[in-house]
């Protein structure tokens, strides 16, 4: 048997060194941000430029790959420290932007202010805000998110020389009913969705009997438009296996699982490289820190199934079943993963866990609310001005998120709705804005706190078509189990969709209505328990737009293609013929000063017209339930009166 | 192929609820899981060929025709959608001839959708192969496919 490095403090000080080295060191570094959504705007590229640019020059520097910080809607990100200086951000950061970064910066001593965000430590720079003071940043608490942007996730030692596996040091001095206890204490609930007090449910697998355990990650997260637990997973993951461990030892596991969608090749990676580097120091496998305890971890792909994200379907799945939901009781605590007692948590609440026993309960329990404590990450998306990455203390309003935080809604237009917790959460109205974001005032609004997903809309969206996409999504999610879900969701749709395309009778809404209530109360997993989420909140909150797509064939939001049609005004038309050209089928008639006209029996209401006619024309116009009198064919341009 | 399946398998063997990292492991060797691959993966893993199509189709990430030589996947998750990831999949699906799900005559391009890569923050997004293109618009997929083409 390989023989275990029992030492901690042996590893812990040689991590500080490297640390120390690496934070005074006497070459200039450069942190760049390379997670997924990095890359996604471009890192690699920048990467590669800025390798370039220090080999030319011949110039020595220390450049660390780091995870995202949050501020994805300024990807991609390149940070400046000169020694002895604080480190200072730049934002959208483009290859030709690298030389002078180097020349100024890097060499020169004197920061580029004009293009910098912010500066990030002790000292200042001129001109230069602090980045944690920008609005962005300022509300938010980082616990989960501390080091993402700080540590090269590929590095053990920086996990460790920032107090990474010390929780799980003062754990495994503790006795198990100890840990579990400390879990309590700190209040962290289930950061999946539903919120279930974490200590209670260690407790369950703890006391349930049986010789073998297992304590399975769940980071199947399948909702689209969430993006959490990807990013810890990429820029921290230790923090996520450290608070394994804690549970396993807790519980009295000696075997786990990672369940991660395969559509994170990035955090797989991590995740292997990180498990690498446990076993090498010792925390993983045999005799963990010379502790007696054991424990033996496992990484699943998930191959692409919604439905898995529910814990009984992850547990079929690693079974290398179909991944069905199955119902409950008995429980996973009691019969879970191959008939034994399992525990079943999210890659967040993992996280947690690492943080409370690195930090202490009595720490943890100071931020967040009475009933729900701690932060919460939140992947802020669709038509908000700062999209990213958010971690906030429960008990912020949406409000701020949105306002403050996210800057408002896109381009000045106007907010509408706020869909949380997706698939199986709702849209929430403007009447929501000053409600607190915890567990209990979402679920009293119709919605869920759902594992972090927050989607911005804005007056361009309609909530029709939003309710109709979710449908198609979780209808083709559905596994076909059970029969509420499965002919529910299809009946749904098929409803939805009349309703789009300008069908919809006028009982239709009741109906509608109806069935969502049956699939909601009849269905045997949370998938079809909460698929009706989104129709029912928006037929709650925004039914008048309901009415109008079935009553007056009209989509206000002017999204439905059936009920929009696109216009050349006769009278700003200049004969230009850039939409004629760009018109992918070919449906728009005209000539050089001609008034162009759009065949309508043609038109796919693609929307590329719009686009392309230049914004001193502005001919163009997207209408619904409205006529506009346009000539039949082209006819020459009226001479303007001066 | 069945000897080359012997040896794909090998480390699987005896392996609780291996299946599906199996099916992985195949697809990624042979680009997708062909009525051969289907026989041999029974065969070896003693399950009958029934057993192995239940589990494969259940899962979306398994493909049972020929990919293209470039696979394009366009990203149609929630802040895709309202951020126009439709209006990117049509312009593909007319510059490439296909529908979703289809790949071209010349099997040089597949055309994917996709619920959610998490890449929310830089919607709407298209993934070719490995490479993630964020915060497109009907003109630049056009670019992006040119690099392709």
């Amino acid at each position: 048997m390989k023989e275990t490095l029992v030492d901690f403090e042996d590893i812990k000080r040689q991590a500080l060194t490297e640390w120390e080295a690496l934070e005074h060191s006497e070459n200039p570094r450069i942190l760049i941000g390379t997670a997924t959504c990095g890359r996604a705007a471009g890192a690699e590229a920048i990467l590669e430029a800025l390798e370039t640019e220090l080999a030319q020059r011949d110039i020595s520097a220390v450049i660390t790959q780091v995870g995202c910080i949050g501020l994805c809607y300024a990807e991609p990100l390149v940070d400046i420290i000169r020694p002895g200086e604080p480190r200072v951000s730049y934002g959208n950061v483009s290859p030709e932007m690298v030389p002078r970064l180097i020349e100024e910066h890097l060499v020169g001593g004197k920061p580029c202010s004009d293009l910098a965000m912010g500066f990030i430590g002790e000292g200042r720079a001129d001109g230069i805000p602090a980045l944690f003071d920008l609005p962005v940043l300022k509300p938010q608490v980082r616990i989960i998110l501390r080091r993402c942007g700080f540590i090269d996730p590929e590095k053990i030692n920086h996990y460790i020389a920032t107090g990474g596996y010390s929780g799980l040091q003062k754990a495994l001095s503790m006795r198990p009913d100890d840990v579990i206890q400390e879990v309590k204490n700190s209040g962290v609930r289930g950061r999946g969705g539903a919120g279930f007090p974490t200590g209670q449910k260690w407790d369950f697998c703890r006391k349930a009997p049986g010789d073998l355990k297992y304590i399975i990650c769940n980071a199947d997260e399948g909702d689209p438009g969430a993006f959490m637990n990807r990013s810890l997973l990429e820029g921290d993951p230790h923090s996520v296996l450290e608070g394994m461990l804690i549970g396993a030892y807790a519980i009295g596991a000696r075997e786990g699982y990672i369940y991660c969608r395969a559509e994170y090749p990035l955090a797989l990676k991590r995740l292997g490289i990180a498990m690498d580097q446990m076993e090498a120091y010792g925390l993983l496998g045999d005799n963990i820190l010379g502790s007696g305890f054991s424990f033996h971890l496992k990484v699943k792909e998930g191959a692409g199934a919604f439905v898995c994200g529910e814990e009984t379907s992850l547990m079929a799945s690693i079974e290398g079943k179909r991944g069905m939901p199955r119902s409950r009781p008995p429980f996973p605590a009691v019969s879970g993963l191959w008939g034994k007692p399992t525990n079943i948590n999210n890659v967040e609440t993992w996280g947690n866990v690492a943080a409370i026993f690195q930090r202490g309960a009595d720490w943890y329990r100071g931020h967040g609310t009475e009933g729900c404590k701690g932060t919460k990450t939140f992947s802020l998306v669709g038509k908000v001005e700062r999209t990213g990455l958010i971690e906030v203390p429960l008990g912020i309003t949406l409000s701020e998120i949105i306002y403050d935080i996210g800057g408002g809604i896109f381009k000045g237009k106007e907010f509408k709705a706020i869909q949380t917790g997706g698939p199986s959460g709702g849209c929430l109205s403007a009447e929501f804005l000053n409600s607190p974001v915890d567990y209990e005032s979402l679920a009293k609004a119709g919605s869920i706190m759902g594992s972090g997903g927050m989607i911005v809309l804005d007056e361009e969206a309609c909530v029709v078509d939003i309710a109709r996409y979710f449908l198609a999504f979780t209808q083709n999610e559905s596994c076909g189990k059970c029969v509420p879900c499965r002919v529910g969701t299809r009946q749904m749709l098929a409803i939805l969709e009349r309703i789009c395309q300008g069908e919809g009778k006028p009982e239709d809404i009741d109906r509608l209505q109806r069935l969502a209530e049956t699939v909601r109360d009849g269905s045997l997993c949370a998938l079809g328990g909460t698929a009706p989420n989104p129709v029912l909140t928006t037929l709650r909150y925004f039914r008048s737009e309901y009415e109008a797509h079935v009553n007056e064939k009209r989509c206000p939001a002017r999204v439905c293609k059936n009920l929009v049609s696109l216009y050349i005004l006769p009278d700003k038309c200049e004969g230009c013929m850039i939409c004629l050209r760009n018109c992918p089928v070919q449906a728009i008639a005209g000539g050089k000063r001609m008034v162009h006209v759009i065949d309508q029996d043609k038109c796919t209401k693609c929307g590329v017209c719009l686009d392309v006619c230049p914004p001193r024309f502005s001919a163009v116009v997207k209408v619904s339930g409205e006529k506009v009198d346009v000539p039949i064919e082209p006819v020459p341009i009226e001479p303007k009166k001066k | 192929m069945q000897n080359k399946l012997v040896d794909l398998l090998a480390p699987f063997q005896g392996q609780h609820g291996a299946i599906i990292p199996v099916l992985q492991k195949i697809q990624e060797t042979f680009g997708y899981l062909s009525p051969e691959a289907i026989k041999g993966i029974a065969k070896q893993l003693k399950l009958s060929e029934s057993e192995i199509f239940g589990v494969a189709t259940f899962y979306a990430q398994f493909r049972f025709t020929r990919p293209g030589d470039h696979n394009i996947r366009v990203c149609l998750g929630t802040a895709c959608h309202v951020r126009g990831g439709a209006q990117i999949m049509e312009t593909l699906e007319r510059e490439l001839d296909i529908e979703a799900g289809g790949t071209t005559r010349d099997y040089k391009f597949g055309l994917e959708r996709v619920a959610c890569f998490g890449s929310c923050a830089l919607a709407p997004v298209v993934v070719v192969d490995d490479h993630v293109f964020g915060r497109l618009t009907p003109s630049k997929v056009k670019e992006v496919l040119k690099q392709y083409q």
